[in-house]
């Protein structure tokens, strides 16, 4: 499965701050621990932000802290900041032919096991893995 | 404090109600079975002696060709006693029975909509089976 590279820097910005939600770190600093440019990921923290997931603070100490619930939140709700939902999509062209309702049963299928395993894994249970693959 | 251990007879009424209760269907012959000589059917039990919740399963060999692996049928938690660890406590008391027997893998199957539950067994470290579940309406 292949996310947007929005989607990909939102989940890894959460996932580094949810770590120790009492750390704070500054966008130039999750930029960099990913190697990404820190404009694109500014975009992606205001996201976070505004969902509640982060929170940023001014000044010379500013920077973004984890301020959502890391056992309730799980990997499917930031995706869906940033994708579109799966089965809520725009229609396409042929969707309503016949060929085109049976393609979308089969694509629907797949985004539902796709959306069942997102949803299914929080942010402590992805964290809990990573710490047990260190 | 949470105790567990095997479920008896006598359990059976506050097992078949805390399920009715939490998926709307009665089954009292289903949960019956379950105390069959190669079931393994564990309760969780508050100090008061009250249900706090139940697990129920099966080792089974070479089923769909696959070599003998401990299954989870059931598990359900009084809502009230969640987020405590009950449901872990079951899980894992079950999981020791399984390994005792020999078996080394623990299965089951959710409901794809069923996000708290799968996210329940995703918090054991369970993931994907090697298997995909097919399905047909018949009627």
């Amino acid at each position: 499965m292949r996310l947007q590279t929005g989607t990909r820097l939102g989940l890894y910005a959460v996932l580094e701050l949810a770590r120790d939600p009492q750390r704070t770190l500054s966008a130039a600093d999750l930029a960099e621990r990913f190697g990404v440019s820190s404009h694109h990921l500014a975009k992606v923290l205001r996201t976070l932000a505004g969902a509640g997931l982060v929170r940023g603070d001014r000044g010379a100490s500013g920077g973004y802290r984890f301020t959502g619930n890391r056992r309730r939140t799980t990997l499917m709700d930031i995706v869906a900041l940033f994708e579109p939902v799966p089965g809520r999509r725009a229609k396409e062209a042929g969707a309503d032919t016949d060929i085109g309702q049976a393609l979308q049963s089969v694509l629907l299928e797949i985004d539902e096991i796709a959306e069942a395993t997102l949803r299914s894994i929080s942010i402590e249970t992805l964290l809990k893995g990573c710490l047990q693959h260190a | 404090m949470i105790a567990i251990r095997s479920a008896q007879a006598s359990d059976l009424a506050a097992i078949s109600a805390l399920d009715r209760r939490l998926t709307g269907s009665d089954k009292p012959q289903y949960w019956q079975d379950m105390l069959g000589p190669d079931r393994h059917f564990l309760v969780a039990e508050t100090e008061t002696g009250t249900l706090a919740g139940f697990i129920a399963g099966e080792i089974r060999a070479w089923e769909f060709g696959q070599p003998a692996a401990g299954w989870v049928f059931a598990i359900q938690i009084e809502p009230a006693l969640r987020l405590q660890g009950v449901g872990t406590r079951l899980f894992e008391a079950l999981v020791a029975r399984f390994k005792e027997k020999g078996v080394s893998r623990v299965r089951t199957l959710v409901e794809r909509r069923d996000h708290l539950i799968l996210s329940f067994f995703r918090a054991q470290g369970m993931v994907a089976g090697p298997s995909l579940q097919l399905d047909k309406d018949l009627s």
